[in-house]
Order: C-alpha cells, then sequence, then structure tokens
C-alpha cells in the first residue's frame, strides 16, 4: 500500500513539472508572440482557402490539431531512432499516414463532416506549420514538451482562423455557421437592397484576398500592442 | 502495483534502447534502409488495417448517401438514419436500360448489398472513368411515385473544373417537365463551382421542360428567365456549369430513348 502512494506521489509531481514556466511558455508563445501564422507566417495558404465560412475552419482547426499532437508525439518518441538523412521523409511519411486515418475515421464515423473536409484533407498535410513543428522542436524535445508544443500551435493556428472566418462570414454573408448547425442568417431579409432595404453583403469579402487583409489587421494589432515584434 | 510494474517496463524498455543506440550507427546507409523498410511495412499494415476495418461502415454510409441524393430529387429530405426506412416508400422499382433504351433489368423490393444486377448497385460514377462507348454500358433508372404521380429519377456524372461532379434529375411522368434535380461535386471550388449543390441552384430546374432536340437543356450565363429550356449558371463556376450542362445533355440522349418507347408502347 505504501510503495503505492509514494509512487504515485512521485508521479503527480513530476507531472507537475511538465507544466513548468518553461513549458507553459510553449502553450502561450504561439498563441501570441510567436504566432505561426502572423508571425512565423506559416499555413497561409490554409487560412485564405478555408476561412469564407466559420464551420470550415472549426472542422480544419481540429483535424489540424489532432494531426499535430499525433505527429509531434510520435516524432518525438522515435527522435533518437530516425536516421537524420531521411527525417524529412519520415516526417513526411507519419503526417500523410495521419492525415488518412483521419479522413477514413471520418469517413466512416461523421461522413457529414467528412464531405464538408474532403477538399482540405490534402491541405493538411502540405501545412507547413505541422512540419515545421516537426523538424524544430518535436525532433529534440520529449514527448511531454512535444505535445504541449503541438497544443500550442495547433491553437494558435486555430484562433487566427476562427477570427479570420468570423470577420468574412459576417461581412461576406451576413450569417455565421457551426457545424452540425448549418448557416444561421441572423440579418433580417428586409434589410438588403434586394427585398427594398440598405444593405448588401460585401462579395470582395468571400474571395481570398480578403483573407490576406484580415491577417494583416490582426498582424498590424498584434505588433501595434508589442513594439518587440517590429523588424528594424 | 501497477504503477511499480509500468515503472519498472519502462526502465528495462529504456535500457534496451540505450544499448541499440550504442551499438550501432545510426548515419549508416544499412540502417537507413532497415528503418525505411520498417516504417513502410508498419504504416503499410497500419493504414490497410484501418481501410479495412472501416469499409463496411464507408460502404453503407454511401449507399445512404446515394438514397439521400435519389429522394433529394424528388424533393424528399431526409436523414441517414431515416433514408433505409424512407427509400422503399417512394422508389417503387429500379430498372436498368442498356443504350438503346430497352429495359434489361427491373428490381422491386428490397435492396441486396451484394447483388451486382440491382440497378442500385451500378457504379455510374465508375463507367463513366472507364470512357467506354455508350453501347457497352448498363444505365440505371429509378421509379418513384409521389402523391400518385409516377417521377423517372435518372443519375448524371460528369466532369467539373477539379473533379467529377454527379447528380440525379427527376422526370415528371409527362417525361418532358423537370421535378427536381440534385447534384454534388468531389473538388470544385468552395463558394464558386462548389455551389451547384446548394438549393438556389437546383430549386431554378424544377418545373423546366426538355427540348425536343439535342441540346435538351441548358445553363446559361444569364438571361434564362424568359426561357424554359435553360437555367442560369453560377458566377465564376462557369466550368462546372458548363460540365453540368454537358453531363445532363449526354446522359437524358440516352434515357429519352426509353422514354420514346414508352410513349410508343402505350399509344398502342
Amino acid at each position: 500500500m505504501s510503495t503505492e502512494n509514494s509512487t504515485a506521489t512521485s508521479a503527480t509531481s513530476k507531472r507537475e513539472s511538465l507544466f513548468s514556466k518553461k513549458n507553459k511558455r510553449l502553450l502561450k508563445d504561439p498563441l501570441g508572440d510567436s504566432n505561426p501564422i502572423t508571425i512565423q507566417v506559416l499555413g497561409i495558404c490554409s487560412a485564405l482557402a478555408i476561412t469564407v465560412q466559420l464551420q470550415q475552419a472549426v472542422i480544419m482547426s481540429l483535424s489540424v490539431l489532432f494531426v499535430m499532437i499525433g505527429g509531434n508525439l510520435i516524432v518525438s518518441m522515435l527522435r533518437n531512432l530516425i536516421p537524420d538523412r531521411i527525417r524529412i521523409i519520415v516526417q513526411l511519411v507519419i503526417i500523410a499516414s495521419l492525415v488518412i486515418i483521419v479522413d477514413e475515421v471520418l469517413k466512416a464515423y461523421l461522413p457529414d463532416v467528412s464531405e464538408k473536409l474532403s477538399v482540405f484533407v490534402g491541405l493538411i498535410i502540405t501545412n507547413c506549420i505541422i512540419m515545421g513543428r516537426l523538424e524544430a522542436f518535436a525532433l529534440a524535445n520529449k514527448p511531454g514538451p512535444s505535445v504541449l508544443d503541438a497544443i500550442g500551435n495547433g491553437l494558435g493556428y486555430a484562433w487566427i482562423l476562427l477570427a479570420v472566418s468570423v470577420v468574412r462570414e459576417i461581412f461576406g454573408s451576413g450569417a455565421i455557421s457551426m457545424p452540425g448547425m448549418g448557416q444561421v442568417k441572423f440579418l433580417p431579409e428586409g434589410w438588403f437592397i434586394s427585398a427594398g432595404g440598405f444593405y448588401e453583403n460585401n462579395n470582395l469579402m468571400i474571395l481570398p484576398p480578403m483573407a490576406l487583409v484580415v491577417v494583416g489587421v490582426i498582424i498590424w494589432i498584434q505588433r501595434s500592442r508589442n513594439k518587440a515584434l517590429i523588424e528594424s | 502495483m501497477t504503477t511499480t510494474f509500468f515503472s519498472q517496463t519502462l526502465t528495462a524498455v529504456k535500457s534496451v534502447f540505450r544499448i541499440f543506440d550504442m551499438a550501432i550507427n545510426k548515419n549508416s546507409t544499412g540502417y537507413t534502409f532497415i528503418f525505411s523498410i520498417l516504417m513502410v511495412v508498419i504504416v503499410g499494415v497500419a493504414l490497410a488495417f484501418t481501410s479495412l476495418t472501416l469499409k463496411p461502415l464507408q460502404k453503407k454510409n454511401a449507399a445512404d448517401k446515394q438514397m439521400i441524393d435519389i429522394l433529394g430529387a424528388i424533393q424528399v429530405i431526409t436523414t441517414r438514419t431515416n433514408a433505409k426506412v424512407d427509400f422503399p416508400i417512394y422508389v417503387v422499382e429500379r430498372v436498368s436500360l442498356d443504350s438503346e433504351g430497352n429495359v434489361v433489368d427491373s428490381k422491386t423490393g428490397d435492396i441486396s448489398a451484394t447483388d451486382a444486377t440491382d440497378p442500385f448497385n451500378l457504379n455510374v460514377k465508375k463507367d463513366y472513368r472507364s470512357k467506354k462507348p455508350a453501347s457497352e454500358l448498363i444505365f440505371p433508372l429509378y421509379i418513384c411515385e409521389k402523391g400518385g404521380d409516377k417521377i423517372y429519377v435518372i443519375p448524371v456524372v460528369g466532369s467539373g473544373l477539379w473533379g467529377p461532379i454527379w447528380g440525379y434529375i427527376a422526370i415528371e411522368s409527362d417525361m418532358h417537365t423537370i421535378y427536381g434535380a440534385k447534384f454534388d461535386h468531389k473538388t470544385e471550388t468552395p463558394g464558386l463551382g462548389a455551389e451547384i449543390r446548394e438549393d438556389f441552384f437546383t430549386d431554378k430546374f424544377r418545373g423546366k421542360t426538355l427540348n425536343e432536340v439535342n441540346p435538351f437543356f441548358n445553363v446559361l450565363k444569364g438571361g434564362s428567365n424568359t426561357d424554359t429550356h435553360s437555367v442560369d449558371g453560377i458566377t465564376g463556376g462557369t466550368i462546372t456549369s458548363k460540365g453540368v450542362e454537358e453531363m445532363v445533355n449526354r446522359t437524358l440522349a440516352i434515357y429519352l430513348r426509353y422514354f420514346e418507347k414508352q410513349t410508343n408502347t402505350s399509344a398502342k
């Protein structure tokens, strides 16, 4: 009994050290000062492509989060075994297999979500953030911190995506959509010019360039708040 | 007890790895080869296993989706869970035709997933990809009854901008008026070509009529309001719209031969 207790406490103390100051930064930094999209400018292509509707952004964020955590965990566990010369290929194989598994599972258990996601599965494999974190972090760190790093970067990617898609959907379609709820148009029909009103949706918002402008505005706000981020 | 056992195993595994680490040169060509071979085998087995175990569920989902789409063409909204129940209520007969419009086979009652001759199980997408001449192919037709009226549902398959597009066209018992349509796509551009699956596009097909000669139906760039044989295409999705037009006309050419034979026999 007593031995069990002592090992249990030592296990908790080990787990606590997982959330040390250094590890907390792994979670927090990618949300702000080292955000993968606004600071490192990675994963921009998917941020342009799938931020027309909020529900697509949610599904994409969740899938990327899953693939990142899985990829970082596996690569970090294998980090001492992977031969240096083929490490990029190994990382690609791991990411691609995870994405295929996600796709197959969605097709079997969530067919409706899978239909929405179909176009974007390929984009997850080519997402530079995932590859970047495997190469820059998971290859040199233990599984615990690697998973935290994956969660941090995944969420850092996710919040930008969600913010951009909310703006684009509200002003572009006058609606908000969530997975499982469909698109909810909240503006009264009478407001629109077609029905004799004064309002018109901004079609430019739906086109990809507007995503860049919105991301640009986020970068602007971020750098005006933290001057240290401005390059000389 | 279990925690102690677990930590002991972990230490043992770790020490094995440490010995392994020291014993071999990880940058040697031999190790690289062995590593990649092992990796490919493991990944291959894992993916094959996932694919095989999930296949039955995916097939069932695809069949449900097919039923939902067929019912969607005759304006019956159903869900994945209800599709199997609703389908036999409306679809009374499943017919397969040859390219001259002659009936090859006809099935009623339950759908058997293993029966390859069942028109429901004919793979029209595969037939389209095979690029075989129409004379070598078999075409499925669903005869539905809704509110006492006979409605014919025709599957259509074609190419959009990036990949395949497909759908169903429902023709009323006068064999001339479009009762409804339902389209879907694999990889068309979201917001542009992908809009063909939305109701605002398919609803425009309702009540339109087929032309006597080919092209039986047009998808135009505007100006369709006065024309009963055409609908407006999708702005920014011209190639997908043209794809819809092409697949509808190519497929109707075959099914109209069947309709012609039907009218002839009933006239006699």
